[in-house]
This record gives structure tokens, sequence and C-alpha cells, in this order.
């Protein structure tokens, strides 16, 4: 399926949620989904006999400045062969986004590194945890505005 | 030997800790030569050269440098250790490996101590290393360090049943315990030596000898107590100094002990290959020394060659494939020797 | 026999379970067969294995935030290096595609050949230091040094390219930082005829050894769609039985004009999925990467290496997402640009990283030394899972 035909079966079935879809123009077509039902658009791309996104590529955190934080997912279907990228954004003040853990295992880890350096939340993880940083480390280091804390457990931290 | 010493001192206490001490004058420069030996070996097995400059030719001093180093080191101790155990462990190992000694004939004039149940107390003494180990790995206060002595010792425990069963077939051929009688036995040329005898029932019965007493030894493949890629080095993990090396010198002194052995039984002990040409008490120390040394560059050599087993492999190969092979020979030897009879 | 041992609950004439304890063993951060500054906490019955829980991040280096920090692109290279160390020209080779794909530059075929001669070299040189190192883990001390004694060559061969031995710098956006040198096809057509008997020694002395055998077949099975839904790649994909390499499903650079095969487990000493497919996978990608560099070596067509390389690199605003196939398995580089001379966000997805989440679900019911042999042959580097 080429992307402009996934794009219209994902708006046809979940409408609202489906914010923007770019095709033209970029590198990699994306649609744009609501942090909310991520996981729901999930899984019909998983199970969806046209769709079958079996592989979930990669998941990434993303800080957009202004006070925006987004995910980005890069899915792929061994089967039919096609690619996807879905993008959510949320703002720092409610970082919340349905976790795909339950449907693809992978994102477990990733979603881990995701909370970790940028503080985004994801409902429904079962075990959200840092995973670089060690477990009791201050702030989330990747997002634009990060100050290197001055101490870290009585040990100072810039040499 | 003890004659002569006794028409020397006239005193027989002095004499008999002579004699005792005998065994540590080999044991103690063939660790050191061991150690410089097993490092050569596996560097040519790998491509590679080994000790190459201490004390210029091939690096032949290298252990001697080696333990120059560790005597000086700290002593050090962990605090949360058990401290008399920590420090008692490597001299009951050391103490259970040397004990052997005694009874095994170095040559048709020397033996530590003319005892008429020598394969017994041979293989009872040795079975002291198992305590040493145990109180290894329990006093080092570590959970790697426990988990090898308990691997350690149901390995080592396990295997003494092959060991003692391989040792039956030959007393039941031999008629005797006693080392030195076993070694009378199999004199003249080299077909009489016991691992031609009943053939191939006592070539069988070397071979389980073999494999079980590397298990004894905790070499590879059985060294799963000190698997250096799991366990870090095992029991001996938190050793260091003179300590370690005291149990490194008991592993080189279990070594020869078992190859020892196995030359006396099976191998025809100092006697020579040729019947009387080149025998004497002195060709026989060295034909005794050669035979034990051949079975220690055996282990070298398949130490560096086969990987290890898991420990449930282990025990399978110990208890399933080794005693009931053992069985076979030991009864097959009965019947051969009650038929002749 | 297999891998679970039946732990005895009960003592004999006593009626009641004797009661047993776990003990939490930590494979702390220093140990010799982690591959890496890695913890694995084990959480033990004897000497079965009830629970691995990996505690990562000990080799975090923050690459994601230098790279926004950079002056400019070309800068994050040396960095990208250092994350698979082992492998460095592969980690290189999917950077530098990224970036060239955003500023749609085309490289010059000479360019195209040298890149896929180094990647098949640094996928040779990452499976023999990921086969002698689980040898050694196994217990077999030897293979590890015959492997180190043949990566050294490969080692010269980089060092007269590149003047580096392990991380080189030597991709670079648009091209290569040298051209190779005069008797380049000589000396990489000598290696391939030295090495091809030297796999066939590799087999003799520990693939098809019992013991390695025993040790290695049925233990860390990973069934096809377990594999999938961890979207794991790579060798360890492979040797679970799904056919499926990047170099050949979604072919980049000029692998499609490569005539090579892929290995793929099938289950011959064990189950499929097991370690000894994994490690058999990796040796038989070692033949079929000598392969694919001879005839490359064959076809190198003459051009200049840097004639492509731009002044400036400053890609328009927007997103790309590349990913190739390293030794490890599936490197892809997130990389967004805002217009300005210095990367937005570069986010790597590490195939060791995802292949190490999968380790919890290999381990069901291992003992401790298989979790050693299955991590082994997991072949993970720290520098790529924490980057």
């Amino acid at each position: 399926m080429i992307p402009q035909e996934i794009s219209d079966v994902l708006k046809a079935t979940f409408g609202d949620a489906v914010l923007e879809s770019r095709i033209d123009g970029v590198l990699d077509p994306f649609v744009k989904v609501a942090p909310g039902p991520v996981k729901d658009v999930a899984l019909f791309l998983r199970d969806n006999e046209q769709m079958l996104f079996d592989v979930l590529m990669c998941l990434s955190g993303v800080d957009y400045t202004g006070g925006r934080l987004g995910v980005v997912y890069h899915l792929h279907s061994m089967k039919r062969n096609h690619k996807l990228v879905v993008k959510t954004e949320v703002t720092v003040d409610d970082p919340h986004v349905a976790s795909v853990e339950s449907v693809w295992k992978t994102a477990n880890w990733h979603e881990r590194e995701a909370f970790d350096l940028y503080g985004i939340v994801f409902d429904g993880h079962p075990d959200l945890r840092r995973i670089l940083m060690p477990y009791d480390w201050q702030g989330h280091p990747l997002r634009k505005d990060y100050k290197v804390p001055e101490f870290y457990n009585g040990m100072k931290v810039p040499y | 030997m003890k004659e002569f010493l006794i028409g020397i001192f006239q005193n027989e206490i002095l004499v008999y800790t002579l004699m005792a001490v005998v065994p540590l004058v080999w044991v103690v420069p063939f660790a050191l030569f061991a150690v410089w030996w097993e490092r050569k070996i596996s560097a040519h097995m790998q491509d590679r050269l080994g000790p190459m400059r201490t004390g210029g030719w091939h690096g032949w001093s290298q252990t001697i440098a080696d333990i120059l180093k560790l005597i000086q080191k700290e002593d050090i101790i962990p605090s949360a250790a058990d401290r008399r155990l920590f420090i008692l462990a490597p001299y009951v190992v050391f103490a259970g490996s040397y004990a052997a000694y005694a009874a095994i004939p170095f040559s048709a004039a020397y033996v530590g101590s003319e005892i008429n149940l020598g394969l017994f107390y041979v293989i009872s003494i040795s079975s002291v290393v198992v305590v040493g180990l145990l109180m290894a790995g329990w006093a080092s206060n570590n959970k790697w360090s426990l988990f090898g002595a308990m691997r350690s010792a149901a390995q080592i425990v396990s295997y003494e049943i092959p060991v003692a069963l391989a040792i039956l077939a030959v007393i039941m051929v031999s008629g005797t315990f006693d080392l030195q009688q076993i070694n009378q036995a199999q004199s003249g040329w080299f077909w009489n030596w016991y691992v031609f005898q009943k053939f191939p029932l006592l070539f069988v019965a070397m071979l389980i000898y073999f494999v079980a007493s590397l298990a004894e030894v905790n070499r590879t493949p059985f060294d799963i107590p000190e698997a250096e890629s799991e366990l870090v080095a095992g029991y001996h993990t938190e050793y260091g100094g003179m300590r370690f090396a005291l149990l490194f010198l008991s592993e080189y002194a279990n070594m020869f002990a078992v190859s020892a052995i196995a030359a006396t039984l099976f191998l025809g002990g100092w006697n020579s290959p040729f019947g009387d040409f080149l025998s004497g008490p002195w060709w026989g120390l060295l034909w005794f020394l050669a035979k034990g040394m051949g079975f220690i560059f055996v282990q070298m050599w398949l130490r560096w060659t086969l990987p290890r087993l898991r420990v449930d492999q282990l025990m399978y190969v110990g208890w399933k494939v080794l005693i009931p092979f053992a069985f076979v020979v030991v009864i097959g030897v009965g019947f051969w020797v009650m038929a002749v009879r | 026999m297999d891998a679970t041992m039946t732990q005895p609950t009960s003592v004999a004439g006593f009626g009641r379970a004797l009661k047993t304890e776990e003990m939490v063993i930590s494979m702390g951060p220093q140990h010799p067969s982690t591959h890496g500054v890695l913890r694995l906490e084990l959480v033990v019955d004897g000497e079965v294995v009830v629970d691995v829980i990996p505690h990562l991040g000990y080799l975090h280096r923050c690459f994601e935030k230098h790279c926004e920090h950079m002056t400019n692109y070309q800068q994050v290279i040396p960095y990208a290096d250092r994350l698979d160390y082992v492998a460095a020209m592969s980690s290189e080779l999917g950077y530098v595609i990224a970036i060239e794909k955003m500023l749609k530059i085309k490289v010059p075929e000479r360019v195209e050949y040298i890149r896929v001669i180094m990647a098949e070299f640094s996928r040779i040189v990452s499976h023999l230091i990921a086969i002698g190192t689980y040898g050694m883990d196994i217990g077999a001390f030897t293979p590890f040094l015959y492997c180190m004694r043949d990566r050294e060559r490969v080692l010269d061969i980089f060092e007269q390219t590149c003047g580096a031995r392990l991380l080189y710098n030597y991709m670079w956006v648009g091209g290569l930082s040298h051209d190779v040198q005069p008797n380049f096809v000589g000396k990489v057509k000598d290696f391939c005829s030295y090495f091809r008997p030297t796999i066939k020694e590799l087999n003799d002395l520990l693939s098809y050894n019992k013991i390695f055998v025993r040790r290695t077949a049925n233990v860390g099975v990973l069934p096809a769609e377990v594999a999938l839904n961890y979207a794991v790649s790579g060798p360890v994909l492979r040797g679970s039985g799904v056919k499926w390499d990047l170099r050949k499903n979604d072919p980049y650079s000029v692998y499609d004009r490569f005539d090579f095969e892929i290995p793929v487990g099938e289950g011959k000493m064990g189950t499929v999925g097991d370690c000894w497919d994994r490690y058999m996978v990796r040796i038989h990608e070692m033949e079929q990467s000598v392969k694919i560099i001879e005839q490359a070596v064959e076809k190198l067509p003459a051009g200049d290496v840097q004639s492509a390389v731009p002044k400036r690199i400053r890609p328009d605003a927007g997103d790309v997402y590349v990913r190739t196939e390293t030794p490890k398995g599936e490197l892809g580089y997130y990389v967004i640009a805002d217009g300005s001379a210095s990367p937005f966000r570069v986010k790597v997805k590490s195939p060791c990283f995802v292949n190490l989440s999968a380790l919890p679900a290999m381990t069901r019911g291992a003992m401790v030394a298989d979790v050693v042999a299955i991590l082994g042959s997991i072949d993970i580097v720290l520098g790529e899972v924490d980057r």
C-alpha cells in the first residue's frame, strides 16, 4: 500500500484522532495523531489485514522547542513491505502519551528511554523508569532547556 | 633411601621428617616449572609466543618473577569474610593435595610411607581438598565464590566414584593396594605395564581414570568451579598475594599427584620400558617423572582445546557415562581374573 | 537433556517441602563475559535463573546531546564511529547515507564500491570478535586468539587506507577522507584467499565440537514471532529462521549489484533460534562477506573520492530515517534538520539495544552458565547499547 492509501484508511477509521498527514514534499511520509488514541491507532496498524505493521523500527522522543515534546514512531511491515511514520505532540506541562508496549514489545525499552531523556510519561507502561541515566537522576537531559545540575549525590557534576 | 638416611642420622624422627619433605623438593619447583610450561604450551597452540624475556631464554624465570611479586603483595582479607576459615582454606587445600604424595613411590628406593593400603589412603586423603575449596568459597563472602565452591564440591564428590572404580579394576589385577608392589609387578619390558594387561579393559580403565581425574583437579573441560568467564575466578576470586599463590601451587601439586597415580597404576611407574636397560633407582626416578609429565602435558593440551561443560552436563557425564562404563570394566576384569585363576 | 533442571522441593520421608530461597546475584558491571559494562541482576534458584533484569547506562556518553551542539554535520562522524566501536565503518555508513539523502547528493561509483568493501570488512571484523569472545565465554580459549590473528590482517588493510585501526572517521558526507592505497586490490585479494581456509579451521575447532554444541544447542531459543515483536534484527533475527537482510530486502548503496546469500538458522543441531543457530549465521555471513568483497574489488571503478563532498552542509528542514545492515543488526539514524548548520536531533536506533531487550524472553528457565552463553550469542557492544 502506498502512503496515501494508508493515510486515507487511517483518516477514515479514526477521524478526528488523525490531526495531519504529509505525503508529498517530505522524504518520509508521516501521519500525525493525537496522543491519547495512539494505542488504538497502533493496534489497528498492527492487526489490520491491509496494514500488518508488525515491526516498530524506532520510537524517538523529540523536543520541538516552544514547550512542545513529541514522539515519532517508525513502523514497518515485513509481510506487506511498506513503511509509515506516525508522529504525536504533547506539551511540556501535560506530557502524557498512551503506551504501545502491549502492541509491540520492543516499545518497552524505547519508551523508557524517551521518558528518561525527555520526561514523556507513557500511560499504561508496566515499568516506566529510567534506563540510561542513574535511577535517581533529576531532570530530563535531552530537553533543549536542560541545565546540567551542579551536584549529584554530593559529587560535583561539571568538571 | 630410608635405611641410607638412618645410617647417617641414627634419629628415626628426623629421618621420617626428611622423607616427608622430599616430595616438597619436587613439588614446588615443579609448580614453578609447570606454570611456565603451561604458558608456553598454550601460547604455541594459540599461534603466539608466550613469555620470552624474563631471564633470557624463552622467559624461563617468568614464574619466579611472578612468585616474587606475589610474595610482596598486600594481604587483603574482605572485611565481611570469615577470617579464620578464609585464612585456613588454602592450607587445607594444600594439605589435601600434598598428603597424597606420602604413598606414591617416586622410585624403587623412595616411597614416603611404606603403607600397604597405599591406594586406599590416596583416594581418601585427596577428598580433603573438597573441604578446603568449600571453606574458601564460603569464607569469601562473595556469591560468585559460593557458586564456584558449591559446583566444585558436587563435581569432585561425583567424580570420586569413577576414579575409585577404575582403580578397583587395577587392584583386582594386581591383588594388592600397595603402590610399591604394583610398581614391582609391572617390571620388565613395557608390555608388562598394566595398561596392556587384560586388554582392552584396563586401557578403558585408564581413560576413565584420566577423564575423572580431570574433574578431580578442576581442569577444563571440567573447570566450572573456576570458570574464568562466568565466575571471574570462582572460589579463589577474593584471594590475593601469597594465599592465591598457595592455592595455585596446590592445584599444580594435585595435577601432578593424579598424573603420578595414573603413571604408577597404568604405565609402570618407575619401571623402564626397556626392561633392565636404563633402570635403577635414579633412572627409575627419571622414568617416573617423565611419565607424570606426559600426563600433565595431555591435561594442558586438553585445557586449551576444549570448551567447558555446563554443570548439569558435567554431572551427566560423570554419573551416566563414566560410571556405567567403569562398572562394565570392573565386572569384566573381575571375571577375567577369576577365569585365569 | 535440556536446559531446564527440575528442583527437588521435598525431602523424602518428611512430606513437607524444604524451604528454598531465591538468591539475587549481580553479574555486575565488571565481569569477564558481559562484553562491556552491563549489569545483569539475576534472580536464581540454585543454578536455575528465575529472572534477568538488565541495568544499562554505564557507558552512556550523551551522543545524541552532543550531536545537537556540534557546529556542523561532519563533526558527528567521529562520534558515530564510537557507537559500535568494533565495527566502526558500518556505524559511519548509516549516518553519511542519511545526510546525503537529505542533501540529495549522489556520490561517485568508486565511493560506493569502496564503502561496500569497508562495510563488509567491518562485518568480518565484528563477527570475528563475536565468535572469538563467544568461544571464550563457553570456555574454549584458543579460537579467540585465532580470530584475533585474522583480524589483525584486516586492521592492517584499514591502517594502510586511512591511518587508523579501530576508529576511522573515514566516510565523509559525499565521499571518503582518503582514497585507497595503490596496491589495495592485491592486498584485498590476498586476504580473501587467506581467510577462506581459516573459516574452515574455525569450524573444525569450535563450531562442530561436541561440547560446544551441547552448550549452545537448544539454549536461549527465540521463536520467530517473538523476535519480530521485539523488533530484533541482524544475526539474532536470522538465527530464528526469518530470512530478512536489509542488504537484500531494502537495498542501500550498491548492494543490489552483488550476488550473495542470506544465511538463516535452520535448527540443525537443536531448535531453530537457539544460540548455535545465531553463531552459525555469523560464520556463514563471514563467508558471504568475503564473496561480496571479491566481487566488489573486481569491479572497482576509477574516479575521485572527494568530488561530491559539499562545501557547506546545510540541509533543508525535514527529517529522514535511514537504516543499514550492520554486523549487529539494523542500525537506524533518525535525523531531524532545521535548516541550520548543526543537526536538530539525531536519534540512533541501536540494534544491540533492541536485541538486548529480548534477553529476558530468551532466558526462560536457563541456568547461570546459559545466561553467559545467551548473552554472548546476542553479541552486544555496550557503546551502541548506551550511546
